[in-house]
């Protein structure tokens, strides 16, 4: 189907060319000198894709690209808000920051945040797509059923699981309690208060991703599976030998995705403090995540070019693994259109 | 478009027959299901309980499974702590604002890009799609420098502005645009003398109405959700919903019915339009996987 109309596409794409172009100085006029509204018409040929585009393109500039790379002149200055005189630096930003035990405190924290919900919410989200591809009732019911939790904004999902696991008064407490374990301060302690925060994150994308995943599952070919069958592999074996392996660009794209995402994690961790409003991550720092390191330093401390330093260091981390992600995206793409 | 659910019909039929390329749920396949799905939903149903209780039912030591009778008093608490109807409007204006105009400005991008020829196209589209990989949310720093500068703290339009047409709506248009809207129409149109405005808003809107659809639902909801930088960039007199709801949480004692409440109130809305539209944004979702 979509061959054709590619197809069609790319062989009548000179004709229209050529249609606006010679179509209209026609009539009356001699070819030699074409009147206003036929100069009008070619311009509008010419000049209104750009036109098109362009508001995507002067956004980007000037609220993307242009803050972005502003990040990296005001991390060379000793700035705070307001401050008409800013005192350059060099690179003392990055040397203090490289000596903060505070900054690697946070990376670590964020990697491990990002192991604990990317490795389960990826096992689940390729077994819970494997269910859904199965022949159910009301599929479409099952599928908006698993996707409830997306809908739900980071700012509700932090505030629900902050009081879930609560260290006096939880519910996830009590029940541990109710079957004779003790109870776990989620807050104080560093491992569980991770945990904590990748339920939320496991919590609200697991489902997003296995419909993701459960697509790339359709569109397996179905031969594959009937010369599978014919030469007599079990169901868990064509899984691990068919299934998983071809959904691998899948599964390499959703991971990258969500490394990006997940680098940058912020909501979560501000919101799941035992005192609120704090963006210190815990008493000790145990939870804090770069981002919220670089909002307690700009927004708190009001030493925006230390905060921009530690802007750019984790753009310069995430740009590296959105290289792998731009590499990826276009293998998928070109696949795609071979379809 | 059309690729995907042909195969999906075709294994239906075929499925009865050898019954193994898809396999016929059984007992176990439904039960984890549910299991799964009653994980999803109990949270929900874990905050309405404690919204319409009193506080005091979170240090009882069996925690009570049904709701109580306090979520309005509780409701009305929300409202007196925070400027919820403030914050409502706010973000109604904020996600309908960003919406509309993410639609139009990613429709009318994808068509260019689509449909017609320029020079630079390909090397722009592949600009757009790295964009895409570009965490343009750590530029809030001097962002915010220069809102402050412009005189747009703690104004709406600081929140609109950044967020009039996004990377992500544009590749999902042009991906759409390119195979639902044939040349023979565009061409055509020009024919018969519209401009290339009007081919556009004749031609091919109503061709790509299912995709802008799903845009303006998913733009909306990205935006309902948007926390980081309206908490930068607005204070707590002109907040948006989410940002009032996390001063809900502030000072040192938790009232949790009331954060609850207000959690509650903020989402029920979105799971009303949710459940209304879901099977359209599940479809969106799987056929934007699809494509990559």
């Amino acid at each position: 189907m979509s061959e054709a109309t590619l197809d069609v596409g790319e062989r009548s794409e000179p004709a229209h060319r050529a249609s606006a172009g010679s179509g209209e100085p026609d009539r009356r006029q001699p070819r030699s000198r074409p009147t206003f509204r036929q100069r009008l018409s070619q311009w509008d040929v010419k000049y209104s894709p750009y036109l098109y585009i362009a508001p995507f393109f002067i956004l980007f500039g000037v609220v993307g690209l242009f803050p972005l790379l502003y990040t990296a002149y005001v991390s060379l200055y000793d700035w705070e808000l307001a401050d008409d005189t800013p005192t350059f630096l060099g690179l003392e930003n990055y040397v203090t920051l490289f000596g903060d035990a505070q900054f690697w405190n946070a990376l670590v924290n964020t990697v491990s945040i990002f192991v604990l919900s990317s490795v389960p919410q990826l096992v689940i989200a390729v077994f819970l797509a494997a269910l859904l591809n199965t022949k159910l009732r009301a599929p479409t019911g099952w599928r908006v059923a698993v996707l409830l939790p997306y809908v739900v904004s980071l700012v509700a999902v932090g505030l629900i699981f902050s009081n879930l696991f609560g260290s006096n008064f939880g519910l996830i407490n009590s029940l541990f309690e109710m079957v004779g374990l003790d109870r776990i301060d989620w807050q104080a302690n560093r491992f569980a208060s991770h945990i904590a925060i990748a339920t939320m994150v496991n919590w609200r994308w697991t489902g997003y991703n296995a419909l993701i995943v459960l697509a790339a599952m359709q569109a397996i070919p179905k031969d594959i599976y009937e010369a599978a069958l014919v030469d007599g592999a079990k169901a868990v074996r064509r899984f691990f030998s068919i299934t998983l392996p071809l959904l691998r660009p899948t599964l390499i794209f959703v991971v990258v995705t969500s490394t990006i995402g997940g680098l940058q994690i912020f909501t979560e961790p501000k919101l799941f403090d035992a005192r609120p409003g704090l963006n210190t991550g815990g008493s000790s720092g145990q939870f804090q995540t770069i981002t919220l390191y670089m909002y307690q330093s700009a927004f708190e401390n009001l030493d925006f070019g230390y905060a921009s330093a530690i802007a750019w260091v984790l753009f310069v981390l995430i740009l590296a693994i959105a290289m792998i992600n731009f590499v990826i995206t276009r293998r998928l793409a070109s696949t795609g259109e071979d379809r | 478009m059309t690729t995907v659910p042909l195969p999906f019909r075709r294994n239906r039929r075929r499925g009865g027959r050898d019954g193994s390329m898809i396999h016929r749920p059984n007992f176990l396949v439904y039960g984890l299901l549910i299991a799964f799905v009653l994980g999803s939903a109990f949270p929900f149903y874990w905050s309405f309980l404690v919204a319409s209780r009193d506080s005091s039912m979170l240090s009882e030591r069996v925690p009570p499974l049904l709701p109580g009778g306090n979520f309005l008093s509780n409701a009305a608490k929300v409202i007196d702590t925070i400027p919820f109807w403030k914050a409502l409007g706010n973000s109604i204006i904020v996600s309908g604002t960003v919406t509309l105009t993410t639609v139009l400005f990613s429709t009318l991008a994808g068509f260019a890009f689509a449909k017609l020829r320029f020079r630079g196209r390909n090397i722009l589209f592949v600009f757009v799609v790295a964009t895409l990989a570009v965490p343009t949310q750590l530029g809030i720093i001097p962002l915010y420098m220069a809102m402050a500068e412009f005189g747009w703290a703690n104004e709406l339009e600081a929140v609109i502005v950044p967020n009039l047409v996004t990377a992500i709506g544009v590749f999902w248009m042009r991906q759409y645009t390119v195979e639902a809207l044939p040349y023979e129409l565009v061409e055509a149109a020009r024919m018969d003398g519209c401009s290339m405005i009007r081919v556009f808003w004749h031609v091919c809107l109503p061709a790509v109405r299912p995709a802008a659809a799903f845009l303006a639902m998913f733009t909306f909801m990205q935006s309902w959700n948007d926390f980081l930088w309206p908490l930068v960039a607005l204070d707590a007199t002109n907040p948006t919903l989410q940002v009032a709801l996390e001063k809900l949480q502030s000072g040192y004692y938790v009232d949790y019915s009331l954060v609850l409440a207000g959690t509650t109130m903020a989402t029920v809305p979105v799971l009303i339009v949710f459940v209304l539209l879901g099977r359209q944004i599940v479809a969106g979702i799987m056929q934007g996987a699809i494509k990559g």
